[in-house]
């Protein structure tokens, strides 16, 4: 039997990206991905990708920043499965620039879709999981909410806020069974950080120990197992996955 | 049904206790063993099954079975 046969699993943020990977893992591993993204060609090209594999996926299309849209979205779900398992927030975006000359506007939108898209998903989803005392939530944070970084002040404070919210959530839930923990990647190849300059490759490569980036399926490795049953004692956590970069 | 015997339902229900349990002076934490976050869960099934908005303010004062009734039966005067 696969390690997810039968979970219901939404995932955010997830039509391209570490939240793809993530989908299409958790789908491998026995799981219906619910993806949920913005765009709606790259939703369906998602899905098609992990239909294409024999495995198991739908896509819904909603901002997780609008808290009707999410909850209507996640009461479609639950009642066409019955159940919801396991959510995975991962939709992020960054809005670089030193904190000096930093838009406000730019403060809040990363605050936004990362932090408050964080919160909402949570308390849509843990109705349903309070209910059937149990389930599983995944925070997809990153170090640089750990140890903070120059030109990302708003990135890194949604990030460190999503830890704070894990550890509070984990609190709360604890007693309905139901788990939270957090992911922090270090430095992963993707389209985010395709779009930064060689050298600032080449330095942060330079500080990890494993002397390498990592990438999408390193933590998609990680939600597997964080979300399956082998991962039962652990809740409230942070766990990096960034080749040693910050220990 | 009346709301009086809906509440009580949803009370047997939601909090796993035998019905005569459920008396007018019963406090949902003190007597039915809810805890923080079965009073919240029992409010949003009140909200739920009548189809009102129950204000934080107000549900702060839904402390027992009794006041529970009196308030929803007043919203749905």
């Amino acid at each position: 039997m696969k390690r997810l046969e039968d979970k219901v699993a939404i995932i955010t943020g997830a039509a391209r990206g570490i939240g793809f990977s993530i989908a299409e893992m958790l789908s491998k591993h026995g799981a219906t991905s619910i993806i949920i993204d913005l765009n709606k060609e790259a939703v369906d090209a998602a899905v098609q990708q992990i239909d294409d594999l024999g495995n198991r996926a739908i896509g819904f299309i909603a901002d997780v920043t609008n808290s009707d849209e999410v909850a209507s979205i996640f009461k479609e779900i639950h009642k066409k499965f019955g159940k919801i398992d396991i959510l995975i927030n991962n939709a992020g975006i960054t809005k670089d620039g030193l904190l000096m000359k930093m838009k406000e506007s730019d403060w809040d939108a990363v605050m936004n879709v990362n932090l408050k898209g964080t919160f909402i998903c949570t308390q849509k989803v843990c109705r349903y999981m309070m209910k059937s005392r149990s389930g599983v939530i995944l925070n997809i944070a990153s170090v640089v909410g750990i140890m903070g970084n120059a030109g990302q002040a708003n990135y890194a404070a949604s990030k460190g806020g999503i830890i704070a919210l894990t550890k509070s959530s984990a609190k709360e839930f604890a007693s309905r069974n139901i788990r939270v923990n957090a992911i922090a990647p270090g430095f992963i190849k993707t389209e985010m950080t395709d779009k930064l300059p060689q050298e600032v490759i080449d330095n942060y490569s330079d500080a990890i120990p494993l002397s390498r980036m990592g990438t999408a399926k390193d933590i998609a490795n990680l939600c597997i197992f964080l979300a399956s049953e082998e991962a039962s004692y652990i809740t409230g956590q942070t766990i990096q996955v960034d080749g040693g970069l910050i220990m | 049904m009346d709301i009086k015997t809906k509440v009580t339902n949803l009370i047997v229900e939601e909090l796993g206790v035998e019905i005569g349990e459920v008396t007018l002076e019963a406090s949902f934490i003190e007597d039915l063993g809810a805890d923080s976050l079965d009073t919240v869960e029992l409010i949003m099934k009140f909200e739920e099954e009548f189809d009102i908005d129950i204000a934080d303010d107000d549900a702060e004062g839904l402390t027992t079975v009794g006041k529970a009734i009196e308030y929803l039966e007043k919203q749905l005067s």
